[in-house]
């Protein structure tokens, strides 16, 4: 319930700031005119689209998943938010706040994607909505605790890409074969490996971030 | 009366390799108002937000008692009150919005008789619906001492209470640190001779720089 107010406070703000939203809707529409634009008359595999589709939900979390916890440490509200509730529910609020975020995110880029690029066709899209769902979780956990890492920090720009390509890689490696399948049509049993990596992605950055987190939020 | 108290057993604190302070030991009860002094940068807030668990010390040990019983780190800040100049209020949201929002995230119903007590006790009431970011200095720094206050803390640490106040809104701030000393403990941060003179006892840093 705590974390849920938090989240509640959290989305108020943004409503009022825009301080993510716009970061994210800007860098979704550039990046895909982008490659609208340098693909031209091209005909481009299904394969690549897949792959694209993952490069430009990697690359819009980083410009907008960072905010939840840098905006609260530019205007010094990290303070006030520390005096009002522990650090299992602070990351408990700004998690449910980016898992939204991604998920907002991640549809209307797939919805894009959809529409502009005749070659997206998905096959199996169970397989695809079950990847979408344990991807967009592990994304949202991972980018949660970097951006506690990085608003601590001082270059906190070009922390983030560095220290999330990391941390980030195996997922989107399992993401884009699973999508591939998705798009071949393969069964999800099939696939069922590729979807345990993802289930463990998800469990073990989740388990390791609210560890954590208590080291990285006290000074 | 409730008996809230807190333990420093040999603090130290070192920033990098330069010492802040070095062993203090020293008990607060509440009922009582207690001062932290020292000249600029002798560690005054840093021993504060010790305290107040929003930094680690270097070695020793806090201990906050609530009727005897220990209180955790993590359930601290049910406990515990802070006003500072470091701390900020979220300025896009109204001075009544910052209010209920803070007691919602602590997991408490909002209390709109003693939100409205304050806010009239401080000269916040008629201002409360405007948005924090067209305060000024004073009134951010007044809605403070509600955003510490509101939840009825039996711990209140006041870094520089008086500071961006004019002398009516300092006169307000001691008439209610008095009034909340009573069943509260109180531990102000300050050069201020008039906020140390409220003060039962106080702590000078500079004995503890060896």
């Amino acid at each position: 319930m705590k974390a849920y107010s938090l989240f509640k406070k959290d989305w108020q703000s943004e409503l009022r700031t825009r301080y993510a939203i716009n970061a994210l809707a800007m860098f979704i529409l550039v990046t895909i005119s982008v490659i609208l634009f340098s693909i031209g008359n091209e005909k481009i595999t299904e394969y690549l689209t897949g792959g694209l589709l993952w490069v430009v939900i990697f690359f819009s979390a980083m410009s907008g998943l960072s905010r939840a916890f840098v905006s609260e440490e530019e205007r010094g509200t990290s303070m006030t938010l520390h005096l009002m509730a522990a650090p299992a529910t602070i990351f408990s609020g700004k998690l449910v706040f980016n898992l939204l975020l991604v998920f907002l995110m991640n549809f209307v880029i797939t919805f894009l994607f959809v529409i502009l690029f005749p070659s997206f066709i998905i096959k199996n899209v169970a397989l695809f909505a079950i990847a979408f769902f344990l991807g967009n979780i592990g994304i949202a956990v991972s980018s949660t605790i970097i951006a506690a890492i990085i608003s601590k920090a001082s270059s906190k720009g070009t922390l983030y890409p560095v220290l999330s390509f990391p941390i980030l890689l195996p997922l989107i490696l399992t993401l884009l074969e699973l999508t591939k399948f998705a798009m071949d049509g393969n069964s999800i049993n099939g696939s069922l490996v590729e979807i345990f990596v993802l289930v463990c992605y998800d469990v073990i950055m989740g388990t390791a971030s609210y560890l954590l987190f208590d080291f990285i939020w006290k000074e | 009366m409730i008996k809230y108290t807190v333990e420093l057993n040999d603090l130290i604190k070192y920033f990098g390799r330069r010492l802040i302070f070095n062993g203090i030991n020293f008990s607060f009860s509440s009922g009582n108002i207690y001062g932290v002094s020292g000249p600029n940068g002798s560690g005054k807030s840093t021993l504060v937000k010790i305290i107040a668990d929003l930094i680690s010390a270097t070695r020793g040990k806090v201990t906050h008692e609530f009727d005897g019983k220990k209180i955790e780190p993590e359930e601290l800040h049910n406990h515990l009150g802070f006003v500072s100049p470091y701390l900020f209020m979220y300025d896009e949201f109204s001075a009544e919005e910052n209010l209920i929002h803070s007691s919602n995230i602590r997991g408490i119903k909002f209390n709109q008789e003693r939100s409205d007590f304050l806010l009239t006790e401080l000269n916040l009431f008629d201002r409360k619906n405007d948005l924090v970011r067209g305060y000024s200095s004073g009134m951010k720094q007044r809605l403070k001492f509600i955003f510490g206050l509101l939840h009825q803390p039996q711990l209140i640490i006041l870094d520089e209470p008086t500071s961006n106040l004019d002398n009516p809104g300092k006169e307000i701030v001691y008439r209610i640190i008095r009034e909340e000393a009573k069943n509260s403990l109180v531990i102000i941060a300050s050069n201020e001779d008039s906020d140390l003179s409220l003060c039962n006892e106080i702590i000078e840093l500079e004995k503890f720089k060896k």
